[in-house]
């Protein structure tokens, strides 16, 4: 540009941009990933504050009671207690709370539905001071007969878990015990069957599964000078606990001003709110910051848990192995409290038919009011316990078909452009029997990996391991595979937005975006998504991630698999709203330079403005120069709508995710020992935003599906209802010694429908790993086990 | 609570005199869960990591002087040879980091049936050291469980240490848990050959109210290696006899169904672990067997 004075700032050299480094599809690190290993990472429960006290919850002993009497004078009496607070004292006509259906009590009111249900709060200066205050509080109990199961929830005289009903599933349900019912219903099952040469049934059983997640339930609350509070939180969705806590602590939702703090995991366990108000109500009551910090033992209680569920299922097939119809029924245990019961309902009526093509089916899926513990959100959501049903089934139905199983199941794949049995056809890649053959085809672990060169059995490598109980004597190698389908994103017609504001500006000489969602980081990698996102669209190195909050508007919930589709949706489509202003800008201040500004197609990369073709018009430095660019936009996935009330038709999902496992497990078959090998993956995930976090969920998932095959399991008492084993002394999860090798085989097929073509991966990997174990041992010992998880007692007749 | 910390052992013996609820406190593998769980609030606690003695072994002519507060990884570090069957228990002690803090003399204290060394305790035969002011004591081991989380020590004494018979021939020990690592027994079993005394001794851990041997067992494994001259010939122990042994050790259990096992996998359990026990001892005793022993 010679024979110009240019205005100061102006680029005077042109040079080859280089692409920006860390965007997405590169495998950047997770800034909590060191700090977490190491014992650094600062967990909600690690807050502090100054003449901060403690919050204690008193919880239920007893699973169904009328509530006599409370009596607080001696907790009151004791020093060093700020407050004792019961259903009485609540500030508001607005006592109850949830997720969908507000019939959950803050605390009890008259009558408790469940074991550790909480009936009072307790504000004191010491943690001790406040447990023991909590337990001089006292509760005269009137016990009521327990509903255990669907035979005593529905009989005629049965006590109603809810009296007076008012949402809008009491409609449609046979009983008032029932919190919703979705029947899925096309084509013509009868005549299908006609139709079958063979026909299989089966009754399968799933327990209840604890999410388990690091870091028990916490949070702080702090009084404002405004009458509000500031929460600080370990949550999934910041604007909905906060829907949900003002109204019951009367105050406008912009006084309840939330924070997200250090999460260790949620797994739909922290979709339910659990101290939130309890904190919150404290704080305003003593005027004084509270923090309230679950220990394990109480976690248990304070979270909704996996459904467990009975499924009855019928299959049929032609000789050539075609499926020919579906007739299937689940009931889902959902607790005393709705929580998300509806949309599992949703989920496991509209999936329960599995990534297969059968045109004629009828699904029934009803969950329950019972006195168990509340159930609700947890990684695969209703699709979890269909799956492993459905698998059970094909397993079962190519052995009478005389077929091999996997080849069954290719035979009857669905794929683009199948119909559900909602009637919704599948727009996007669905490479089921492409996933199906790779797993397959992967390479087999060596057998009697326990003989080592030297002369002893490596014992780790064996059933039992270091317990030492076999050294190769009674072990039978089993192989199992299995596949499944997950939608991705809140479905049923909810409005699943999210909303991002994302800024650029100079700092220090170098262009920086900032990105500011409310969405919850939960170890999911959220966060170190949007940050590539934002290098790739914006061409910045630096990403400043603000702390999630509800001074932006929502992200919504970080499950459903949704994330990275929906707030990294969100995040992209501000970057690049972002982008037309800063092009806007640069075309403003040097667009006469360069018959490019107007004419080419620009692009950020490597911290400058280049067109299509490479040339570098622009440094961002000197574009911005003071100047800030801000946007903040909500982001929204295509639209769905409810199913069908009476025949669950209907577009009801946004998109799938699909999975495959092959299991290898080495069974003590005199013992009832398992060792799970190795549990090979295939999933297709549209494109890995994130290579290594890609992996890390698909492995995650997948051992969260073998814990519940093997030893994962909440155990009711069935007379009490009271849970029996609420510790991680009795509540296992797989150690790594139980963590099999994970070889992961990843198919990018986009959904030209999402973003970058992408699809959400959290949850597939937990929904076909279960029945793979299942088949894999049911492969070694020639056993039905219609049950999960598997205990020793089934694979030794000594139940 | 009130925490005494004795600098000594005969400070240590004074205070528990002084205060016979306190409950001592080594590794705290044990006392402190509970106390975190608020299952149990002791007036006192009684802290023993003070006491470098606690923490040494001996190893005598026919027995190892353990210290009561020698941690499980040592054990299973330096006393492998003399001590095998307890060395394999050691290994199935929860994870490393308390295989590092607890011991032998927590287990006693405790004396849970699902204490993971008492099997191996019994199998070998050992004497628990018992001292107080009035004096030191040696307890047989076969005395010292006397119910559930309940055993023969006084109000006022403590474990000093425990005096295990050293290995004359294979041991083994094997435990069930559903879990591959970091697990509490649902059932374990512990067995030790004597050539010396040319006799069986066995013990089993999580499947009666107390940690048991197997008497009945132990006498017809006896009589029949005995009658068949197998000390002498080494011929391999028949299948009807192993059978038998393992029925007996079956027999010998004393099952409750809990949330961890039922009563009747918990028997079946035991005989499995008691035929291959024997198996692998007897293999090893006939020189006969490399695999005899599992390695981790």
């Amino acid at each position: 540009m010679p024979g110009k004075s240019a205005p100061l700032g102006t680029p005077t050299k042109v040079t080859q941009g280089a692409k920006t480094k860390g965007g997405i599809g590169e495998s950047t690190l997770r800034p909590d990933g060191t700090l977490k290993v190491t014992g650094e990472f600062a967990y909600s429960s690690d807050m502090w504050h100054e003449d901060m006290l403690w919050g204690q919850i008193l919880r239920s002993t007893t699973a169904h009671a009328e509530i006599v009497s409370i009596d607080t004078a001696e907790a009151l009496a004791l020093p060093g207690v700020y407050a004792v607070m019961t259903y009485d004292d609540l500030p508001t006509d607005v006592k109850n709370y949830g997720l969908e259906i507000q019939d959950t009590p803050v605390l009890a009111h008259g009558r408790v539905r469940h074991h550790g249900e909480p009936v009072a709060i307790v504000a004191a200066d010491h943690p001790e001071t406040a447990r023991r205050a909590a337990a001089k509080i006292r509760v005269e109990y009137r016990d009521l007969p327990v509903i255990t199961d669907e035979a005593s929830a529905t009989a005629p005289d049965a006590i109603l878990i809810h009296d007076n009903r008012t949402d809008h599933h009491i409609g449609h349900v046979d009983h008032p015990n029932i919190v919703h019912r979705q029947p899925i219903v096309r084509g013509d099952v009868e005549a299908a069957r006609a139709r079958a040469d063979f026909i299989v049934t089966g009754e399968y059983t799933f327990g209840m599964q604890d999410q388990a997640f690091l870091g028990p339930e916490s949070g702080l609350a702090v009084p404002a000078e405004d009458g509000g509070v500031d929460l600080y939180i370990a949550t999934q969705w910041l604007h909905s606990d906060l829907r949900q806590i003002a109204p019951v602590l009367g105050l406008p939702e912009d006084k309840v001003r939330m924070t997200l703090s250090g999460v260790g995991g949620a797994f739909g366990g922290r979709e339910d709110l659990s101290m939130q108000i309890h904190a919150c109500l404290l704080a305003l009551r003593t005027g004084k910051p509270v923090k309230i910090v679950y220990n394990r033992f109480e976690s248990f209680f304070g979270h909704v848990h996996r459904h467990p569920a009975k499924l009855t299922y019928e299959h049929g097939a032609t000789k050539d192995g075609k499926l020919t119809h579906l007739k299937a029924r689940i009931v889902l245990d959902g607790g005393a409290y709705a929580s998300a019961s509806p949309a599992v309902v949703g989920n496991a009526a509209s999936l329960g038919a599995g990534p297969y093509v059968v045109d004629d089916v009828d699904i029934d899926c009803i969950a329950l009011y019972t006195n168990n513990p509340p159930c609700g959100a947890m990684r695969g959501f209703g699709a979890v316990q269909a799956c492993f049903a459905y698998e059970a089934q094909m397993d079962k139905l190519a052995d009478a078909v005389g077929m091999d199983r996997v080849e069954f199941r290719r035979l009857n794949a669905m794929e683009q452009g199948t119909l559900l049995p909602t009637g919704q056809a599948v727009d996007s890649p669905a490479p089921v029997a492409e996933l199906l053959r790779r797993v397959k085809a992967m390479p087999l672990p060596p057998e009697q990996q326990w003989l080592t060169a030297g002369e002893a059995a490596d014992v780790r490598q064996l059933p039992g391991g270091l317990s030492n109980t076999t050294h190769g004597e009674g072990v039978v190698r089993g192989i199992g595979y299995a596949v499944g389908i997950k939608n991705v994103g809140f479905s049923e017609g909810f409005d699943d937005y999210s909303t991002a504001r994302v800024r650029m500006e100079v700092v220090g000489g170098e262009p920086v975006a900032t990105v500011h969602t409310a969405m919850a980081e939960v170890g999911q990698g959220g966060v170190t998504v949007h940050a590539q996102i934002a290098r790739t669209e914006l061409g910045v190195a630096q990403v400043t991630i603000h702390p999630a909050d509800t001074q932006v508007g929502s992200a919504g919930s970080t499950s459903a698999s949704r994330q990275t589709y929906v707030t990294g949706g969100a995040v992209k489509n501000s970057c690049e709203l972002v982008r037309e202003k800063v092009l806007e800008v640069g075309r403003r201040k040097f667009g006469s330079y360069h018959p490019a500004w107007a004419t080419a197609e620009l692009l950020l990369e490597g911290g400058k403005v280049v067109t299509d073709a490479g040339e570098v018009l622009a440094d961002l430095v000197d574009v911005l120069g003071d100047e800030s660019v801000e946007v903040e936009a909500e982001w929204r996935h295509r639209p769905t709508e409810p199913f069908d009330l009476r025949t669950g038709q209907g577009f009801g999902h946004v998109q799938y995710s699909f999975a495959a496992h092959r299991a290898v497990v080495e069974v003590d078959t005199e013992l009832g020992l398992v060792k799970v090998i190795e549990l090979a993956c295939a999933q297709d995930v549209g494109k890995a935003l994130n290579p290594l976090s890609v992996v890390g969920q698909i492995q995650g998932g997948t051992t969260q599906g073998l814990g519940i095959a093997v030893m994962e399991e909440i155990i009711v008492d069935p007379k009490t209802a009271k849970v029996r084993n609420p510790s991680f002394t009795d509540y296992l999860i797989p150690t790594i010694l139980d963590t099999p090798t994970i070889p992961v085989d990843v198919l990018e097929l986009a959904d030209a429908h999402a973003p970058y073509g992408l699809r959400g991966i959290g949850e597939a990997p937990t929904l076909s790993s279960t029945p793979a174990v299942l088949a894999a041992i049911r492969n070694a010992t020639g056993l039905e086990l219609t049950k999960t998880p598997v205990r020793p007692e089934h694979l030794t007749g000594t139940a | 609570m009130d925490f005494l910390r004795p600098a000594s052992w005969e400070e240590a013996l004074a205070a528990k005199a002084e205060h016979p609820t306190a409950v001592p406190i080594a590794g705290g593998t044990d006392v402190m869960v509970e106390i975190n769980f608020d299952h149990r609030r002791p007036e006192y606690l009684l802290d023993l990591t003070r006491i470098g003695d606690l923490y040494e072994w001996e190893t005598g002519g026919d027995s190892v002087r353990l210290g009561a507060s020698v941690p499980y990884t040592r054990i299973m570090e330096n006393l492998r040879g003399e001590l095998p069957g307890l060395a394999l228990a050691s290994h199935t002690v929860a994870s490393p980091q308390i295989r590092n803090r607890g011991g032998v003399g927590g287990n006693l204290g405790t004396a849970s049936p699902a204490g993971d060394a008492h099997p191996a305790l019994l199998a070998a035969g050992a004497e628990v050291e018992a001292e107080s002011v009035r004096g030191t004591r040696l307890i047989p081991i076969d005395t010292f469980y006397t119910g559930v989380k309940r055993n023969a020590l006084a109000p006022d004494e403590l474990i000093r240490a425990v005096h295990i018979k050293k290995a004359d021939g294979p041991q083994q020990y094997s435990k069930v848990g559903t879990r591959n690592a970091m697990v509490i027994a649902v059932c374990a079993f512990g067995l030790a050959l004597h050539p010396q005394t040319r006799t069986v001794r066995t013990g089993i851990g999580s499947a009666a109210p107390t940690p048991v041997r197997a008497k009945a067992a132990e006498e017809f494994l006896n009589a029949a290696l005995d009658e068949g001259g197998f000390w002498d010939n080494g011929k391999i122990i028949t299948p009807s006899v192993a059978k038998q042994f393992a029925d007996l050790c079956a027999a010998a259990c004393n099952p409750i169904d809990d949330v961890r096992g039922t009563a009747s996998y918990r028997r079946h359990a035991v005989g499995v672990m008691a035929r291959r026990t024997l198996t692998w001892t007897w293999e090893s005793y006939r020189g006969t067997a490399a695999h005899s022993e599992g390695v981790a």
